[in-house]
Parts: C-alpha cells; sequence; structure tokens
C-alpha cells in the first residue's frame, strides 16, 4: 500500500468513471472511454481513469501521471460548464 | 446481446425511470441486496452502474452511484447496498426503502469497467469490501456464457461477518476459481495468516494478454493494480474503479 499511497489525504479521489452519468448531459457517446492526452506530462489516460475529486462544488479529474488537472465539470440547475484547459486531446470511440 | 445493449446504452440519451422493488436479501447485518423493476431497461454489460436519485418532500435531492450485481436479467437489476452511516443514500436503501417502493434510477452507465462475456478473454478479477459488487455481476454471467476463458475472483474482505454472496462463492464452475482473502479475522483453520492483499495471493500463471479488473476502496485498488504490474499484467489490461479513500 505505502508503495502508491501516502497519506490518508493523498487517497481522497475516486476516479473518472463516476464522471460517465454527469457527462452524459453533454455527450453523445460515453466520454469515460475516450483517451486523453495531459497538457502538464502529455501522458495518455482514460477518462475513466483520470483520478477525480469531488469535495468541491464540482468535479476536478486530474492526470494520474503527473496530477495536472485535466478536466474540471461544475453543473448549475440551468448550465454546465466543462473547463478542458488540462487536456490536449480527447479521443473518443463512437458507438457504431 | 450485451453488445447491442450497451450501444443502444450510449445513443440514447440518459434518462430518469422509476425503478420498483420487488425483492430483498440481506447479504450480511450491513448490506442488502435490492432487486429492482424497470419498466423499460436498455440492459447492460457486467461491470455497469446506475446513478440513485433521492429526493425528499422539500425538494433537495441527492444521488449516487451504484453497481450492478446481477448478471443482465431482462428489466430487472439487482444493487447489493452497503450501509455506512453516515452515508446519505445507503441508510435510506438498507432500512426503509420497502417492498413496491419507487426510486428514480438512470442507467446502464460507463462503458469502461466493462466484461462482456462474449469477449472470452481469460481474466483476474480483484475486489475489495463492497468492490466485489461489479465482479459478482461479471461471474454471474459467466456462469451462463458459452465461452469458457478462465476467470477467477480473489475476493479482500475484514472478516467472515463482512462476505456478500457467500453462498454463490462456493459454487465452483469449471473455470470458474473464487478466493477470499481475510484482513482482519478468519474463519477457523484458514491457513492464509489475516491481512492485506499480497503478492503471493495472486496467481502467477497469469500471462500479460489477460486481463484484470479492479474495484475497491481507493487504496486498495492502488495497492492491487501495483502487484498485478509487478507480477507481469500488461498496465493497459488493468482496468480499476474506485469508490473512495475509506470505502464500505
Amino acid at each position: 500500500m505505502t508503495s502508491t499511497s501516502g497519506t490518508s489525504d493523498s487517497l481522497a479521489y475516486t476516479d473518472g468513471n463516476a464522471l460517465a452519468g454527469p457527462l452524459a448531459d453533454l455527450f453523445a457517446v460515453d466520454i469515460t472511454r475516450a483517451s486523453t492526452s495531459c497538457v502538464g506530462c502529455g501522458g495518455e489516460s482514460a477518462v475513466a481513469e483520470l483520478h477525480l475529486y469531488t469535495a468541491g462544488p464540482g468535479f476536478v479529474a486530474r492526470c494520474p501521471h503527473c496530477h495536472d488537472p485535466v478536466l474540471r465539470y461544475v453543473r448549475t440547475p440551468s448550465t454546465a460548464i466543462l473547463d478542458l484547459r488540462g487536456t490536449v486531446r480527447l479521443e473518443a470511440p463512437l458507438a457504431l | 446481446m450485451a453488445r447491442t445493449a450497451i450501444r443502444r446504452g450510449l445513443s440514447q440519451p440518459l434518462r430518469w425511470q422509476l425503478a420498483r422493488l420487488v425483492a430483498e436479501r440481506t447479504e450480511t447485518s450491513t448490506a442488502k441486496t435490492l432487486v429492482l423493476e424497470i419498466d423499460d431497461w436498455a440492459g447492460h454489460v457486467p461491470g455497469q452502474h446506475v446513478d440513485v436519485r433521492l429526493t425528499a418532500e422539500d425538494g433537495y435531492s441527492t444521488q449516487l452511484s451504484y453497481s450492478i450485481a446481477s448478471a443482465p436479467d431482462g428489466n430487472q437489476i439487482e444493487l447489493t447496498i452497503q450501509l455506512l452511516q453516515d452515508g446519505e443514500v445507503s441508510p435510506f436503501l438498507v432500512q426503509d426503502f420497502g417492498l413496491d417502493d419507487r426510486i428514480e434510477v438512470r442507467g446502464p452507465i460507463g462503458g469502461w469497467f466493462v466484461l462482456d462475456p462474449a469477449d472470452d478473454v481469460p481474466a483476474v478479477l480483484v475486489g475489495g469490501g463492497s468492490g466485489v459488487v461489479p465482479l459478482m455481476s461479471m461471474v454471474r454471467a459467466y456462469r451462463t456464457a458459452a465461452t469458457k476463458s478462465p476467470m477467477s475472483l480473489i475476493y479482500s474482505v475484514r472478516s467472515p461477518d463482512d462476505v456478500l454472496f457467500g453462498g454463490e462463492l462456493d459454487d465452483q464452475s469449471p473455470g470458474l476459481a473464487f478466493d477470499v482473502i481475510y484482513t482482519r479475522r478468519a474463519p477457523e483453520g484458514t491457513q492464509r495468516p489475516v491481512g492485506r492483499l499480497m503478492r503471493s495471493d495472486i496467481s502467477e500463471q497469469q500471462t500479460a494478454q489477460d486481463r484484470a479488473y479492479v474495484c475497491g476502496p481507493t487504496g486498495f485498488v492502488e495497492a492491487a493494480a501495483h502487484l498485478l504490474v509487478e507480477i507481469g499484467y500488461n498496465e493497459r489490461h488493468i482496468r480499476t474503479e474506485r469508490f473512495g479513500p475509506s470505502g464500505g
């Protein structure tokens, strides 16, 4: 356990699988299967593999390699705000 | 069938639907399985989850994701809920939700942490605590599938009192292997000392081509995924699902 984790605070995340429902409001395909390239390190991950922090008012999904924020999503009753400044590229498999 | 379901699920907008409780089973003193019927259910692929939404009379609403425990079965799904005393949703679902009562669900959700039995690939499933729930859907679907690549389930749990799906884990089908690992207290006569998952708990016979599915509390998933990589699993073939720092 100590090899990949640190203090209990550093484990205060889940993962991008939990974005499948919320992001279905915006995307026509399941975006958790999409591959992302991180602006910070260039690392490739599926959206499902991003480390997800939900303690704030929205979702912050961080790169599992360098921990930079890759994607942020906030939902208000009437608006959805998606901040992708940490994402170079999003490559989504299409439903055939 | 399952492929059809996932395609349909992806191309149709998700919408909230009413689910009715048609049966329930007690799993442990703090966990219950709810059998829900949903009129227009698209069908799911093992590993997928649903969002559950509860709305109070004053309009306050809260939602949570729960993995589906059952194999695809018409318009019914089973959710196995672990009671979290300080939780907002699980105390209602485990203690107050009664037969014929209704809740709102939307799903099936998630196309990443899924195992379609038709893929017929050797797979090792590693679950910690209630992380075994989506893996149980994969096991149950495996039992009825025609394809028979080997599947093994390694289930890490605190004590014998916490074991979910107990009766089914004794029922070994050809190609299917179960191993329960106790971290705090084991039944009498258990050879393995109690303790967290370690390298020797995972069969070395797996190959780099095999798939691995790991689900549980975040610390468990990180440790288990690390062990799998050490043993020789290809990182790209390990799929993970984390449900929080402490989990249930």
